[in-house]
């Protein structure tokens, strides 16, 4: 079981990656008027079947060979219909998948958002052959992440270069302390 | 906001640097499990103390900190697969930021394995 919704982030958008995504992009959306937190992940991967859809949320329906369950989406989803949100994914073969999860915020039994920001850096220093588009807002404020502007300004100049690396987890840190005051929820 | 002109800086000094740099086959290769099973015990701290280490240390030009997928061992997980060229692999297994530290320490840098750690040392039935 996940202990953050950034892990389930990180974990359903390694799927992306792994469908051959060339772009993913990720929002996270607090609202606490309308009481919700919107995450969608949506890529341009290789997609689902309408079969594979329908199966998708069963734990025991997995495409990889190396085990028999597959437990990334079904925790995804029950994190986000435990708190009486809702859970969606459209995908087309060859267009790529979009999920939506919606959590209530003031449910007891949502888990916490967690450590989004290294969650974030996480996928876009390890995966530098995919672009990502990352949007955080909260209460109407936001930032983006766009990883083709940092990879137009770098050139041949690698995410995993610590100099880079640290830019983007500081990029992260400090345009979400700016966007939501350091509000932990 | 942070802004972008602070990356432009960083580009121009790196790009000297990097250009001198091609694909290293002597790099010692450290992967992460990262899937379900390897995020939901716990990797990416171990991901993170890894590659934050290796870039502290200076290390970055001998070791190459990376992630991959489910190996199918989940009840061990998290788990590091250390890969040294000429050498056996190296599994370690329920891998913590600690546990990872001194595997750096010991291992990747003094090249003694970390028998205690590792698959080959865990009871398996």
């Amino acid at each position: 079981m996940m202990t953050e919704i950034s892990l389930n982030i990180l974990d359903v958008a390694e799927n992306s990656t792994r469908a051959k995504a060339s772009l993913v992009e990720i929002t996270v959306d607090a609202d606490f008027s309308a009481d919700q937190l919107t995450v969608t992940i949506a890529d341009n991967g290789c997609g689902m079947t309408p079969e594979q859809v329908e199966r998708v949320t069963d734990p025991f329906f997995t495409s990889r060979t190396t085990r028999k369950v597959g437990l990334g989406v079904p925790f995804f989803k029950l994190a986000a219909e435990s708190t009486g949100g809702s859970f969606s994914i459209q995908s087309q073969v060859g267009a790529g998948t979009t999920v939506t999860a919606v959590f209530i915020l003031s449910h007891i039994d949502r888990m916490p958002l967690g450590d989004i920001s290294s969650t974030i850096h996480t996928l876009v220093v390890y995966h530098p052959e995919t672009d990502f588009v990352y949007r955080y807002r909260y209460n109407g404020r936001e930032f983006t992440l766009d990883t083709r502007e940092f990879k137009e300004i770098l050139g041949d100049v690698p995410f995993s270069e610590p100099e880079v690396s640290a830019y983007i987890l500081d990029f992260l840190n400090e345009n979400k302390l700016e966007t939501d005051g350091g509000a932990v929820y | 906001m942070k802004s972008l002109a602070e990356l432009k800086a960083i580009r121009e000094k790196m790009q000297s640097q990097v250009s001198l740099r091609g694909e290293d086959h002597d790099h010692i290769r450290v992967m992460v499990g990262m899937a379900t099973c390897g995020i939901a015990s716990g990797a990416r701290p171990v991901l993170t103390t890894l590659s934050n280490l290796v870039q502290e240390k200076n290390l970055t030009d001998k070791i190459a900190v990376t992630q991959t997928g489910c190996i199918g061992l989940c009840q061990y997980e998290p788990i590091v697969e250390v890969m040294e060229p000429g050498k056996d692999k190296v599994t370690y297994i329920k891998m913590t930021p600690e546990k990872a530290e001194e595997v750096l320490e010991r291992h990747l840098i003094g090249g003694h394995v970390v028998e205690k750690y590792t698959l080959s040392s865990a009871d398996i039935k």
